[in-house]
């Protein structure tokens, strides 16, 4: 019995009438937990009941205070009739569970019902007493912290990365019961509720005990996902990385390391292997083991309703293996090794994270993903009964005749696509996956699994504790490296996976670089950017014939290969429209319908400057005997350049020109490269000219042969830039502005349109698609001009198709201010800065990397790339004209590697070095004034700081799941008003939960979900929303300025853990 | 391509100014929108026709779920499903309970019940104020007089208290309640020169001299009536104009003083004893309530026409006021002096408030 939970309800105000008569109401409260339920008295005739009950005590496992949320329902006294239900208030205790986190939660909570929304408020005290249990075989994980930021919270400091950590739940979904058929839809959403709360609470709880298996003490990049799957069943997954961290005691030694980056730059150690080909050697060694040691049998041998994919042990085995390395000492991680290796610790080298400490990524080596169409029927069904009713839940299942065996299956289909990144990872010659996500897209009973991340090279100094030692004198050497080292490549360059244009490294001129470089991770603090980032999206529709299980997975296996092929047409040809050469934060979502496939593509794209300068886009003809085509197409050419032309100047891109002599010649192949194409367009004069035009940078070659690729020439040309004074960006931070005022608005739109069923062709479906997401930026800019100027962070685009003709666009951002005239100043510092280090880099260095030139400058680096393009392109049979744009060797790998059910390697790399002294100073003079905060005020953001605050402490995770259904959808004001309604009570929630943990604000704030449902004709509607983050307390960084610049700059790399990226 | 669904949420619920007000004009979202075309903020924003419409419809939606909460302010600070600045949530509520003269002027006096109501419609046609708005700014009315009908102390603190508006609306609105509660007549066509400014003025006046709660602060009764003892009492006023003696006497203390001082002094000779009969008799009539309903109608009929006719100064009313409600204190024969000066006290406020073009 290690616990006891203790609730006092205090009192309640602005309830409903309940009672026509007096217009009052006879209010009491229930407070269950588990299965032991108190009442208060009834307050008779009071809208704002003053009940201030005794302490209702219950005692508990702590397991139970993990799974179980603490459940409060308030009713209307009714002598004769049954009492009504006025609504509930679902509490998280988790919170309550960790040492540091929050010791009480008091507040005023919303009264929820899923019907009528939210009535009244109830105010209430809860408290935990947590008995010590020294229980090793416990099966709770008390004390585990969970974090949904995907770096290292700000108060914390890491002392290991352990790695990947994953686990799924399955249930029947209580919508799909037979008993939903004769209960009410307010019974079936509560029940719903309750027990996703239910499996949340028990997920996490399995998760905790993986993270104290592994000897970790945390899960950072926690996130938590429901698939409904409709009748098979709620599956409940999460992922996330366990780690060791260390709170950092002193929040002010931690404020001036980060306000001081020249120091801190020092301090950080670099793993930069000169020698690209030994990379692989660069990891510690169990990870090397394990990768080639997998056996994909592990993954399939679990228990029964929860998955070990990443274990693969029974908590027995596991136990054993902690203690294996408990002895400590420096044999500890040998040992471990030793022991585990076996037990592929890590089987999966993946982290959720998308920042990471200064030194731990080492290089990036490009974006790998996998996809994969499964039928959800096909398992169940030799219980499926198949009762077709009128009701909501039309089908009648048997459901515990195979609910056992369903975590298995589950598990082995993301094993298998789990498996696919990690082999693509190797491919690019990277051990770990960082920035790794997943996500489904279910439609009836097909659904796509989809995984990605960034294949990288990692600093092993972080992964093991055993290995600090080794990497002491390494420190030294790598004083002395580039800060470029992320975007080498870590791949051998004479055998590499794919045909890669490689150049030396602008930065450094030692290694190779790839020309493009694309990741689903925040920007490296420490990586030089020319100019500022922007939003980079490529949006594709495509129409698919409504077909059945097996044919329908089947079609939609066969578009998948060319969704991608087009997505990252797209995404090169706008990067290269707006003038850069890097992609960070890439998300693909690719979204099932009945009839069609959507795929949207967001990221934020920069000018590293460690990379080339891009090449422009260059247009060529098919038919060149036709005059007016040829003007034709030498308009639409000039129209292009001068966009370039145009973004470059708006988004400040003006790299330094560093002269011939510095740089060494540059390898020539563009030039022939381009020229080979060219040839094999047919293409005309005008094309050589423009080609000088772009000097001898790279280009990149659109082929005009068909109205399609008119279609898509128009279509780059469509996307409007955002009016001045906004910015937009999909990670934390915008490159190039540093200078954040503390003004923030964090906001959720969302939009549905109906197509018209008439004339739904492709590009019919893609340009409204395109309209949509334009439009609806549009919108965006326009309701928050009085932020000017600001810059939307984070931006968040989720695509469903809830119906045949529907699709509805999710997005939720923050809108942050910033100081314009600083802004200016600071780039052309850190450009000047960064102008300066690299030259003196490359006076230093010079020697070394002449070496290298030498040898593989002859080694032509690009292959034919016709011959090539033929031969890969006839062999996966693509049609003709996409062939033809064929331009780049990315899209010519995704071919060849798609197979049908999965994705593609993409690749990239990058970088250079820190701007942050500039950044940092400037920063320092920034601290903006503080807003006047008024007491109650919750902050929301989907970043992981809030600009112009120190987060000081870390309360727990939000993660709450609510359903809303009406049946009177006109009187509510439609669709609209019911949406608005009821993501406005969400948020009221969510910071009345903060605000009554003692929070001021919510970090790493995501919608996972917003499943809109309607059915006009029957004024009815469903939605469903899942919210989560990290609730904290922030201080004004003005209030601590006092403070902070008293304190002399501490050393400690690791206190400057990812303070860099509140810069 | 239509838009089925199309919302904006904000953490921090975002209010444009510029569209509450049309919204509480009471415009529709199609007049709204074409409005702000109109105000040229496409051009300064570079937004389409669309985005307005949406924004608008956002804003018209958000407004609408206030304005549950805006019926009873404390809610709006108190609740938790939006979250605005302080400074946001007074706008808020300021906007919402101000109302436009012209209507008031239609609704002043009249009971403020479901039959007016029905007028709503003429008031609109004759204003020009959209219905909408018509009906919010009589709700407005009709909801803080319902709440502070029954309540005891003080008009203003209550109006303050319960509905948070600022010090010079909650006094508008005292004003509005004791008007719409004593049924006062503004509405004919001799009262046309006089502004809502000018009633609520003579309000403030009379809730501070004229009702209970302004003899007794230990009594804390209402604001709202006027004292049924000190209108009974004022009958004893009468014989200031029913005894010739008395009244001659009075004239003659009256005219000493001013001889010399009035630039209109023999018109105020010719008539003063039509103006003192008029200002006594509206005093002595007050215990009829069909008299306090006519009282401004009295007074301009009884003063301020003739005192206009014959093109008085106001400085020439203002000290022919004074001297007049002094000098009853000469008076041997009345013993109703502290009556009178109440009385007097209040009306001399009134009336050269009311003594204009």
């Amino acid at each position: 019995m290690p616990g006891k939970l203790k609730v006092k309800i205090v009192a309640g105000r602005h309830l409903p009438v309940m009672d026509r008569a007096s217009d009052l109401t006879d209010a009491f409260v229930e407070v269950k937990f588990g299965n032991t339920t108190f009442k208060t008295d009834v307050y008779l005739k009071s809208l704002n009941p003053q009940w201030n009950s005794e302490w209702f005590k219950f005692e508990v496992d702590d397991e139970d205070l993990q799974d179980e949320p603490l459940q409060i329902t308030v009713l209307d006294h009714d002598t004769y009739s049954a009492n009504d239900a006025i609504g509930k208030v679902y509490i998280d205790i988790d919170p309550l569970l960790y040492s540091e986190a929050a010791t009480v939660i008091s507040g005023w909570f919303p009264i929820y019902d899923t019907i009528h929304g939210i009535r009244g408020e109830i105010n209430v005290v809860v408290k935990v007493d947590l008995f010590n249990d020294l229980n090793r075989f416990r099966q709770s994980s008390c004390g585990v912290k969970f974090f949904c930021t995907t770096s290292i919270p700000k108060c914390y400091r890491a002392v290991i990365i352990h790695g990947f950590v994953e686990e799924l739940v399955v249930n029947e979904d209580p919508e799909y019961q037979w008993i939903d058929r004769i209960r009410t839809p307010r019974a079936s959403n509560e029940a719903r509720q309750r027990l996703i709360s239910l499996m949340s609470g028990e997920l996490q709880r399995k998760i905790g005990l993986k993270v104290l298996e592994m000897r970790g003490n945390a899960v950072v990049g926690y996130l938590q996902c429901f698939d409904l799957e409709g009748e098979s069943g709620l599956v409940v997954r999460a992922i996330g990385t366990a780690c060791t961290l260390d709170k950092l005691s002193s929040p002010a030694a931690f404020l001036p390391a980060c306000n001081s980056p020249s120091k801190e730059m020092k301090e950080i150690p670099f793993n930069e292997d000169p020698n690209p080909n030994t990379h692989s050697s660069g990891p510690s060694t169990p990870l090397k083991n394990q990768t080639y040691s997998f056996s994909p049998s592990k993954s399939y041998s679990r228990q029964s309703s929860s998955s070990d994919t990443d274990l693969s042990l029974t908590p027995k085995t596991g136990m054993g293996s902690g203690s294996a390395g408990k002895e400590g000492g420096p044999f500890k991680a040998l040992l471990r090794q030793q022991t585990q290796s076996a037990l592929e610790q890590r089987e999966f080298p993946f982290f959720t994270l998308t920042a990471f400490p200064p030194g731990f990524l080492v290089h990036v080596g490009g974006v790998v993903s996998a996809r994969s169409v499964k039928l959800l029927d096909r398992i169940h069904n030799p219980a499926f009964v198949g009762i077709m009713g009128n009701t909501r839940s039309y089908k009648l299942l048997d459901w515990n005749s195979f609910n056992s065996d369903e975590p298995e299956t589950r598990d082995a289909w993301w094993a298998e696509i789990r498996q696919e990144i990690k082999s693509h990872a190797k491919a690019l010659g990277c051990h770990a996956v960082v920035g790794y996500s997943e996500s489904t897209s279910i439609c009836e009973e097909v659904c796509i699994l989809s995984a990605s991340g960034t294949a990288a090279v990692l600093n092993p100094r972080f992964l093991q504790d055993g290995t600090v030692e080794g990497c002491l004198e390494q420190r030294l050497e790598e004083n002395l490296s580039t800060r470029c080292g992320f975007c080498h490549i870590p791949y051998d360059e004479l055998n590499m996976p794919f045909p890669a244009h490689l150049t030396y490294c602008y930065n450094c001129r030692k290694q190779k670089v790839p020309d493009v470089l694309f990741t689903t991770i925040d920007l490296p603090t420490d990586a030089t950017v020319i100019g500022k980032g922007c939003l980079i999206q490529a949006r594709l529709c495509r129409l698919k014939k409504k077909a059945q299980a097996e044919a329908n997975a089947t079609a939609i296996s066969n578009l998948l290969p060319f969704m991608e092929y087009e997505v990252h047409t797209q995404l090169m040809n706008k990067l290269k429209l707006k003038g850069m050469n890097a992609l960070f934060g890439l998300r693909i979502q690719i979204t099932v319908g009945e009839n069609m496939l959507m795929g949207l593509a967001s990221a934020t794209g920069v000018y590293l400057a460690a990379l080339p300068t891009p090449g422009g886009i260059q247009i060529a003809g098919k038919t060149p005997n036709d005059g007016s085509y040829e003007q034709h197409i030498s308009h639409m050419q000039k129209k292009i350049n001068d966009t370039i032309a145009k973004n470059k100047e708006l988004y400040e891109i003006n790299p330094p020109e560093i002269s011939e002599e510095i740089i060494g010649s540059p390898i020539p192949e563009p030039r022939q490269r381009s020229r080979l194409l060219r040839s094999q367009s047919e293409s005309s004069d005008e094309v050589t000219e423009l080609d000088l035009s772009h000097g001898k940078k790279d280009a990149f070659v659109l082929e005009i042969d068909d109205t399609d690729a008119m279609e898509d020439v128009h279509s780059l040309l469509t996307d409007v830039p955002p009016p001045s004074g906004f910015y937009s960006c999909n990670t934390e931070i915008m490159p190039g502005i540093n200078n954040w005022t503390s003004e923030i608005q964090m906001f959720t739109s969302v939009r549905v349109i109906r197509l018209s069923s008439l004339n739904l062709t492709n590009q019919a479906l893609n340009k409204n698609f395109n309209d949509l997401c334009e439009n609806l930026l549009k919108s965006l800019y326009f309701k928050l001009r009085s932020m000017i100027p600001c810059c939307l962070c984070h931006v968040n685009f989720t695509v469903s198709l809830p119906e045949d003709e529907l699709i509805q666009v999710t997005v939720t951002a923050v809108a942050i201010t910033f100081d314009k005239n600083q802004a200016l100043q600071t780039t052309k510092t850190s450009v000047e800065k960064s102008l300066q280090r690299a030259s003196t880099d490359n006076e230093e260095l010079l020697q070394f990397p002449l070496e290298l030139c030498s040898d593989s400058l002859p080694s032509h680096p690009f292959p034919p790339v016709k011959e090539h393009l033929e031969s890969a392109s006839s062999n996966s049979g693509i049609p003709a004209a996409q062939r033809d744009r064929c331009s780049s060797w990315i899209e010519l790998i995704k071919l060849k590697a798609q197979t049908i059910r999965r994705g593609s390697i993409k690749t990239t790399v990058t970088v250079e070095k820190a701007s942050p002294v500039g950044d940092g100073n400037f920063r320092n003079r920034s601290a903006p004034p503080c807003a006047n905060s008024t007491v109650g005020v919750v902050k929301m953001t989907p970043l992981s700081f809030i600009p112009g605050a120190k987060i000081t402490k870390y309360l727990g995770i939000i993660n709450m799941f609510f359903i809303r259904e009406t049946t009177s959808l006109r009187e509510e004001g439609g669709v609209s008003g019911f949406l608005h309604a009821f993501i406005a009570e969400v948020f009221a929630m969510v910071r009345a939960h903060v605000a009554a943990l003692g929070g001021n604000a919510v970090v790493s704030y995501i919608m996972k979900q917003c499943v809109f449902m309607e059915n006009p004709n029957k004024n009815q509607a469903q939605c469903l929303i899942n919210v989560s983050g990290d609730a904290v307390v922030f201080v004004r960084e003005s209030d601590l300025e006092v403070v902070s610049s008293q304190q002399p700059t501490t050393n400690c790399q690791s206190s400057c853990t990812e303070g860099e990226v509140t810069t | 391509m239509t838009s089925e669904l199309d919302i904006f949420v904000g953490n921090t619920t975002l209010i444009d100014e510029d569209v509450y007000r049309l919204w509480l004009d009471g415009y529709s979202v199609t007049d709204a929108v074409a409005l702000r075309v109109r105000s040229g903020i496409l051009e300064q924003t570079g937004a389409t026709a669309a985005v307005l419409q949406s924004d608008t419809m956002d804003h018209y939606r958000t407004f609408h779920m206030l304005e549950r909460l805006l019926h009873a302010p404390p809610k709006l600070l108190h609740q938790l499903i939006f979250q605005i600045p302080p400074s946001r949530q007074a706008l808020l509520i300021e906007r919402y309970y101000a109302f436009d003269e012209a209507f008031v002027w239609e609704v002043l006096g009249k009971k403020l019940s479901k039959g007016t109501k029905k007028d709503l419609d003429d008031i609109s046609t004759k204003t020009g104020i959209t219905l909408k708005s018509c009906r919010r700014q009589f709700d407005n009315f009709k909801r803080v007089f319902k709440v502070v009908e029954e309540m005891r102390g003080s008009l203003v603190d209550n109006i303050q208290q319960h509905f948070l508006l600022s010090d010079r609306l909650a006094r508008d609105y005292a004003a509005i309640v004791f008007f719409a509660n004593n049924r006062f007549e503004t509405g004919k066509k001799k009262l046309q020169y006089l502004s809502f400014g000018d009633f609520a003025f003579c309000a403030e006046l009379m809730i501070q001299n004229g009702t209970l709660g302004a003899v007794d602060s230990q009594m804390d009764d209402m604001d709202m009536d006027l004292d049924k003892e000190f209108l009974q009492d004022m009958k004893e006023l009468k014989v200031l104009a029913a005894d010739k003696d008395l009244l001659d006497l009075h004239k003659s203390l009256v005219c000493t003083a001013l001889l010399g001082k009035l630039g209109v002094f023999s018109e105020m000779e010719a008539n003063f004893k039509n103006l003192s009969r008029g200002l006594v008799n509206v005093a002595a009539k007050l215990t009829h309530n069909k008299d306090v309903r006519d009282l401004f109608v009295d007074l301009v009929e009884k003063f301020v026409e003739p005192c206009r006719s014959d093109h008085w100064p106001l400085s020439d009313v203002r000290f022919f006021l004074n001297q007049y409600s002094a000098s009853v204190h000469s008076l041997d024969g009345f013993r109703h002096q502290a009556l009178w000066d109440r009385y007097m006290g209040t009306l001399r406020g009134c009336l050269l408030r009311l003594y204009h073009d």
